[in-house]
């Protein structure tokens, strides 16, 4: 029987693994959520406390998904002190997903803070194509850096390039990963891909370097949700729909955003400057 | 052309009779450009309160099947001001939902508006999820009659009043809304309603208690248009579960001038409201009519 994705679906917290100190990953059964594209995301219930938009993890069994959860304010504190055994409800895989293309030669993955999971599962996803892969990933301090042992795992197979930013210059280069990018398109001049997710005026640095090198781009853009389908308009960016017509736009759909690092709407509606 | 199924409603004239109703897409002009683009005959903003509203945390919308959802959004909303702002260029037809709590507010708040390039406003008396807003102002039969009394003091543009099923019997409200001077009613609003989820056993919406919209509607929504329209002078705009063609014709059998579509753009997208236009007027075309005013209140006869 066909399952209506919009319906929420309770399951039990099957396996967690920590990424940092503050970071968990989430594993439970679902098999709409296991065969989501890359890039899509789910609404996810806390009993009693909240729902949050959290973009769909990897899961390497079969009909099984995850998320991975930054401890931050009320919700998704909530979220991360559940342990194996408890239940939570989820709805979706909602929004588009990044393009997988076979055919692109260079490809840089650009992320930062948990804008690096929808990244990894597209890397996951594609990290058989013969492209060339350059990861560059940024955080305030060396305990945020996550996922490099996952990165480094699949680098013994195939080669990626993993390049690290922390602000404070504890692991990596100091600076911002967008630093590496610049630095980056001005010696290769081959890229034909960026794919970016993570603070939004991180990704306004990057669509600026992609438009100046002339490079394709897709980015995952956020906005504060509430029904994930379409009908609220709290996510709204320009005439778009965060939710339905993204999560993820290309340069040319960036382009005619003119709200895209530069302004989002808060809980009210009201268009606040970042 | 496409989308020219012209009608006239409270002295509006607009290109079809397909509207956007309040809660949908209802913040920013930009995506009100595109949906005037796509099709829409008028738009429905958000309820405006004169303050800006945070609205119930999440969840707030939920799905419960066969087409239909209950939400506790909790008139989130921007507030008068910013709103003001917010449509200041707009050219488009648009209606302006209001949402308060004392006579006050109203008056306060469509004096920000009454200047703008709108065609008129609607009166929420109907939300049923947020104390003191909406439906406990709607059961109140005296407070309606003053707060339409005072809308209609501080501006000459189209009122309608939205209705709903709450205390009070829905003609008689109706009816107080016509001879306060309303021009026009919609009806009905979404259905207080609940979901538990029994694993967890626990209240789903973040507020507990919601509104029912979508399909489980339609025949209470059908209902309520056919009573009113025996009893009032005004016209009726007709809203709650449509989600084809077909609904809108029955609506419009049961006597409603033109429709407002809700959960549908939920369950269809955005383009789900051209979508409606064309396969009417394709139905339309098919069955001769060639002025869609013969079937209103056709069931009647
Ligand atoms: C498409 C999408 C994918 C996401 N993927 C992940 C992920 O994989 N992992 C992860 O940890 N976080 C992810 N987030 C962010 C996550 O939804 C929450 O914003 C974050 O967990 C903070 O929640 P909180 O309850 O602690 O925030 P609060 O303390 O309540 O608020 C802090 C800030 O969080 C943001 N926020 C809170 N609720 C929402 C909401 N419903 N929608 C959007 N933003 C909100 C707002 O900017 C708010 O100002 C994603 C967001 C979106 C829109
Ligand atoms: C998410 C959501 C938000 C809504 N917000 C409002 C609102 O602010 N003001 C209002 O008058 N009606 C609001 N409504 C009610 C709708 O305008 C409409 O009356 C109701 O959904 C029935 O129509 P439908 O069955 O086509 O959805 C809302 C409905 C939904 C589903
Ligand atoms: S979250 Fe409601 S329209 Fe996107």
């Amino acid at each position: 029987m066909l399952i209506d994705k919009n319906l929420m679906r309770l399951v039990k917290i099957e396996d967690v693994s920590i990424e940092t100190p503050t970071v968990k990953t989430i594993f439970f059964k679902d098999s709409l959520s296991s065969v989501s594209k890359p890039g899509q995301f789910l609404m996810v219930w806390i009993p009693r406390k909240e729902e949050l938009p959290l973009s769909v993890m990897i899961s390497d069994k079969k009909k099984y998904a995850a998320i991975t959860i930054k401890k931050n304010g009320y919700g998704s504190t909530s979220l991360f002190n559940k342990d194996i055994g408890d239940r939570i409800g989820i709805r979706g895989p909602f929004g588009n997903s990044f393009s997988c293309n076979k055919a692109l030669n260079n490809v840089i993955f650009l992320g930062g803070g948990t804008g690096l999971v929808p990244l990894v599962r597209l890397l996951y996803y594609i990290k058989g194509y013969d492209s060339k892969f350059t990861f560059i990933m940024g955080a305030k301090t060396k305990s945020e850096i996550m996922f490099t042992e996952l990165i480094n795992e699949w680098a013994k197979v195939k080669k990626i390039d993993l390049h690290i930013a922390t602000e404070d210059g504890s692991l990596g280069a100091k600076g911002y990963p967008t630093d590496i990018l610049r630095d980056f398109l001005s010696v290769h001049k081959d890229i034909d891909m960026i794919y970016t997710c993570g603070p939004e005026l991180m990704m306004k640095k990057a669509y600026d370097l992609a438009t100046k090198y002339s490079v394709h781009m897709e980015a995952s853009i956020e906005r504060y949700m509430k029904c994930g389908i379409g009908i609220c308009s709290s996510c709204c960016i320009n005439d778009k729909l965060v939710c339905v017509d993204g999560t993820i736009f290309n340069e040319i759909k960036i382009q005619k955003l003119t709200e895209f690092g530069v302004s989002y709407r808060n809980k009210s509606g009201i268009l606040t400057k970042f | 052309m496409d989308y020219d199924i012209p009608i006239n409603i409270a002295g509006l004239d607009l290109k079809n009779p397909v509207i956007v109703a309040s809660g949908m897409l209802g913040l920013s002009q930009s995506i009100f450009n595109r949906l005037y683009k796509i099709g829409a005959g008028a738009i429905v903003s958000k309820s405006i309160s004169l303050l800006p509203r945070e609205g119930y945390r999440n969840p707030t919308i939920v799905s419960v099947g066969n087409m239909s959802y209950i939400n506790a959004v909790g008139l989130a909303n921007p507030g008068a001001e910013s709103f003001s702002t917010e449509i200041s260029k707009n050219n488009g037809p648009l209606l302006v939902s209001l949402v308060g709590s004392e006579k006050s507010d109203f008056s306060s708040i469509v004096k920000l508006f009454r200047d703008h390039k709108i065609l008129g406003f609607e009166l929420n008396l109907s939300c049923p999820h947020v104390e003191k807003m909406g439906m406990e102002i709607g059961d109140d039969l005296n407070l309606v009659y003053d707060i339409i009394q005072s809308i209609k003091k501080e501006t000459t543009k189209p009122l309608f009043v939205k209705v709903g099923l709450g205390k009070s019997d829905i003609v008689e409200v109706a009816n107080v809304a016509e001879s306060a001077g309303a021009d026009g009613i919609t009806a009905i609003n979404t259905l207080r309603a609940m979901k538990i989820d029994i694993e967890t056993q626990c209240p789903v919406l973040e507020n507990k208690i919601g509104g029912l919209s979508g399909s489980a509607i339609k025949p209470l929504g059908i209902r309520c248009v056919y009573e009113l329209s025996k009893s009032l002078k005004i016209p009726i705009i007709g809203c709650g579960g449509i989600m084809t063609y077909s609904d809108v014709v029955e609506y419009m059998m049961a006597g409603a001038s033109a429709i407002q579509i809700g959960s549908l753009i939920g369950l269809k997208g955005i383009c789900s409201v051209g979508k409606i236009v064309r396969s009417l007027r394709s139905y339309l075309e098919a069955g001769n009519i060639s002025d869609i005013r013969e079937i209103i209140g056709i069931a009647h006869r």
